[in-house]
């Protein structure tokens, strides 16, 4: 079984949650532990929009996806997996997983949690995942600890996307080719995914998928909320973060209605916890409101959003300017 | 990667500092005198890290971290006031000020605010965003403690205490995001008990206790022809000294008894007297109880209202068991409207008593109908010792210069003993010297029992206190509960002691929900020492031996009045209506 792990590290398999860390690592910490109880968490949240190829790895590979969390299982010793679902894959894989899961030796050694509805795009952050598991409050914890050492219950979890669980099966057949699933949307109306190598440009990715408009746009790139956004000129970028590509008509869109839909967005979902991402979301919304596209150059505004990224309690209120501000930058200055 | 050991050497602000493994970045920061500002920090409760105003820069990471929350780890450099962290500091001030309507005015925090301290430091302008919850609730447990919701900043110190140290669970979180509040449970076998633990923890007085000040102001302005007396706990007088920048535990009665003759009141009494008499009353019923094979067993302390609201509330069947003795407070109240009444040749209705204390429940205890006499309530108002502090700044007076007073009364300062009742462990030390004497005064070892003075197992911080005690031959089984948290502990085994006291806030009273905030166990500890000086220095160090209270016990009995002033009764309640 060690030898999973050394190829993980020469694969260089990173997290497929959105935040890049390499897999191996995180692996090797829960192993490391001398704690006798150990937990998986498969991470099936997927709550941010224009981000759904979590899905289409549970409708076409879904036993090669479990058999990357049975090499987990039994690389971890673990006392038990969690399923953490999203209410629709919930109700649709449910009775699958429990008969391949069965089927491969897990019988007995697996829960389905359902992420609660209307529990937002908090609901899928890992930490948060532990505290709804636990009927806690939905919102992050404090790190350190880390889940790795100090996650459910207290004890050592693994908790890894549902994409990564796929690419560590292909991983131990010797079948993965570094590639990624890509899910491509036009103005938030979803395309479909592609599984393309993971090196390739923006550009590259609308090309080779046919997806490359004809008319002037500009794409929103590792989530519809706080992927970032970037002009025509920047597509020679690989997609970082969650493999999401959104396009949007330079033209036809509308600045307000957008920058709107990303503040309400975060206002919205913010769990509340910290005073940056509570409070400073609630003012990005409100000052908008009130003033439109003024807002673009008041000093006030974009402290809110330095801010929001300097100091806010999870990653997710880190990424919640992100957006807007490479919008301003990016594209609106081309209109 | 930045490696842990033992002796880890970092640099904040360009200055090395030595920080022991485990220890925060804030941690060694306030060791070395290097201000970080802090709001959801609280030394007792578990680190939180939501309010975000102790941010500092570490060289390498693009984002700011918590100091609060940031292990030291060697080789950090942190800056403190870099423009990072100017920027996101001042800018989550700013958001946490308009997440707080400023009601200053008739804050009792007003003089002390650690919010509006820090817009002063920082020159923040606090009204840089419009106040946005101006149509929240103000919830009222009681007429004790308040929580307002228009001016709480969500740091959740409050649900914290109440759930995790208190173990109530009377407040949750209800909502999410900007939308977020804090409420009472929906559940309906959880109740207040009132003890402002919420108070004393949260950092901006959204949880307060409801004041009294302003009647008590008015009382004073006009006094139409009253006689105003005012009395003051045990605990009050090694805290109160901290508002005014006297070293922790240092004994401010004297100063007290000025400040409040100042303030215009005609007649300072100490609650130590109240507390001698409850001593005399409880020892006493102790020894009927121990006597009378019928009796319940254990005996259970009662002068902690928010302990007896918890017994009324959630556990009745425990009425039997707590002391009919009524409460210090409650006793010298009584007191003053009968034989102090009686002495001076005043009219009971034309007394107004205001008692000064460590405590919100205090409040709550001074409106119970059952305690009238002839019509009258023993105690007319309840001050905290945050809101008399508070009376005094705003009457300017220069309380650390004033000139010592005596109450100088028919009424004494009380013993050793009653000082010790601001303590956890103290009512039932101050019992044990009382009971200890009454077994055995007219036997041979009298001489022996009345050297007998401190029973020292009963002291300390811990939260459940044994101790075996003999009285004369008589073994007793003791228990001392230190925080309201801790009692599960105890019911579990009641068969197994004789006696029991409760108090509900870590510490006792020194800790008490009405005490002098900043609040924490390491504070406490040292009222709780300046506490045992002080009943080391007394001459008179018995409840038994204060003559002036025997006297008053013998003017009670004698004028048929042991029912009405010395003792009380209990009921069932229900869950109050918020």
């Amino acid at each position: 079984m060690k030898n999973i792990l050394e190829k993980i590290e020469k694969a260089k398999l990173i997290g497929r949650g959105g935040a890049c860390f390499p897999v191996h690592l995180k692996w090797m910490a829960v192993k490391s532990s001398k704690d006798k109880v150990k937990y998986i968490v498969v991470n099936g949240a997927e709550g941010e929009p224009g981000i759904y190829k979590d899905g289409y790895i549970l409708d076409n590979h879904l036993d090669d996806f479990l058999l990357g969390v049975k090499t987990a299982f039994d690389f971890i010793k673990a006392e038990k997996i969690y399923f953490y679902l999203n209410k629709k894959y919930y109700d649709s894989y449910r009775n699958k997983i429990t008969k391949i899961a069965n089927k491969i030796g897990l019988k007995d050694k697996f829960i389905f949690v359902a992420k609660p509805l209307n529990s937002g795009y908090i609901a899928g952050e890992e930490t948060s995942i532990l505290n709804i598991i636990e009927g806690k409050n939905i919102e992050p914890r404090i790190r350190p600890p880390f889940p790795t050492c100090n996650g459910l219950y207290g004890k050592p979890t693994l908790i890894n996307n549902i994409e990564t669980f796929y690419n560590v099966f292909l991983v131990s057949k010797n079948k993965f080719k570094n590639e990624r699933f890509y899910s491509i949307n036009f103005a938030q109306k979803n395309k479909g995914v592609y599984i393309l190598s993971d090196d390739l440009s923006i550009k590259q990715i609308l090309e080779q998928t046919k997806n490359y408009p004809k008319y002037d746009f500009f794409v929103q790139i590792g989530g519809d909320a706080s992927g970032e956004v970037l002009n025509g000129s920047q597509l020679d970028r690989k997609v970082d973060g969650a493999g999401s590509i959104t396009i949007y008509n330079l033209k036809k869109h509308q600045s307000e209605k957008l920058i709107k839909y990303w503040l309400s967005f975060f206002r919205d979902n913010s769990c509340g916890q910290c005073t940056p991402c509570r409070e400073g979301t609630y003012r990005l919304h409100e000052m908008f409101e009130n003033n439109g596209m003024k807002m673009k150059d008041d000093v006030r505004f974009q402290n809110l959003c330095d801010n929001l990224f300097l100091s806010s309690f999870c990653a997710l209120g880190n990424a919640a300017p992100v957006a807007v501000l490479s919008y301003l930058k990016n594209v609106y200055k081309l209109l | 990667m930045i490696k842990k050991n033992n002796k880890i050497k970092i640099k904040i602000d360009d200055k090395i500092y030595i920080a022991a493994d485990g220890e925060t970045i804030l941690d060694v920061a306030k060791r070395n005198n290097i201000f970080l500002p802090t709001l959801c920090h609280h030394p007792d409760l578990k680190i939180k890290a939501n309010c975000r105003v102790c941010v500092v820069e570490v060289k390498g990471l693009k984002r700011l971290v918590t100091s609060c929350s940031t292990p030291a780890c060697s080789g950090m450099e942190i800056f403190t006031n870099s423009e990072k962290v100017k920027l996101s500091r001042d800018t989550n001030l700013k958001l946490i000020f308009s997440a707080h309507i400023e009601k200053c005015s008739s804050c009792t925090s007003k003089f002390d605010c650690s919010l509006l301290d820090l817009a002063k430091r920082y020159k923040i302008n606090i009204a840089d965003f419009k106040d946005r919850k101006d149509k929240r609730k103000t919830y009222k447990f009681a007429n004790s403690v308040e929580i307002d919701g228009s001016q709480c900043i969500d740091c959740r110190n409050c649900i914290d205490v109440c759930s995790n140290v208190q173990k109530i669970g009377y407040l949750k979180k209800t909502g999410k995001g900007y939308k977020q509040e804090v409420v009472p449970v929906d559940d309906k076998n959880i109740d207040c008990i009132y003890c402002g633990q919420c108070a004393l923890h949260c950092p901006v007085a959204s949880a307060q206790e409801q004041y009294n000040w302003d009647d008590v102001e008015k009382i004073l302005a006009n006094k139409k022809g009253k006689t105003l007396v005012a009395m003051f706990a045990p605990s009050t007088r090694v805290s109160i000294g901290e508002m005014f920048g006297l070293p922790y535990g240092y004994n401010s009665s004297g100063l007290m008894v000025a400040a409040l003759k100042k303030l215009g009141f005609d007649q300072v009494v100490d609650v130590n007297f109240g507390a001698d008499v409850t001593t005399m009353v409880e020892a006493g019923e102790l020894l009927e109880r121990l006597a009378n094979k019928k009796s319940r067993l254990p005996m259970i302390t009662s002068c902690c209202p928010a302990w007896v609201k918890y017994v009324e509330f959630k556990r009745p069947d425990l009425i039997p068991h707590l002391t009919s003795s009524r409460s210090p407070q409650i006793h010298l109240g009584g007191i003053i409207k009968t034989y102090w009444a009686e002495k001076k040749k005043i009219k009971a209705k034309d007394i107004v008593t205001i008692s000064i204390m460590p405590c919100t429940a205090k409040k709550f205890e001074s409106k119970r109908e059952e305690l009238k006499i002839g019509g009258n309530y023993p105690i007319d108002h309840v001050l905290t010792v945050r809101e008399l502090a508070f009376l005094i700044k705003k009457n300017n007076i220069d309380f650390k210069n004033l000139k010592k007073t005596k109450s100088n009364d028919i009424i004494n300062d009380g013993s050793g003993a009653g000082v010790i009742y601001g303590a956890s462990g103290g009512v039932m030390e101050s019992a044990l010297r009382t009971a200890n004497h009454l077994v055995c005064k007219d036997s041979k070892k009298a001489k022996i029992c009345h050297t007998r003075l401190e029973f020292k197992d009963v002291r300390g911080l811990n939260g459940i206190k044994e101790a075996k005690i003999d009285l004369d031959g008589n073994k007793l089984n003791v228990a001392i509960v230190n925080g309201i948290g801790n009692i599960d502990g105890i019911l579990d085994k009641l068969g197994k002691y004789h006696y029991i006291e409760v108090m509900a806030c870590p510490g006792g009273c020194i800790g008490g929900g009405g005490q002098i905030i900043p609040s924490s166990m390491e504070i406490v500890k040292k009222r709780m020492e300046g506490l045992y000086k002080s009943d080391k220095k007394e001459k008179i160090r018995t409840a038994h031996d204060n003559k002036g209270a025997i006297d008053v016990l013998n003017w009670v009995k004698s004028n048929d009045l042991t029912k009405n002033v010395l003792h009380t009764k209990y009921r069932k309640r229900e869950r109050d209506k918020t």
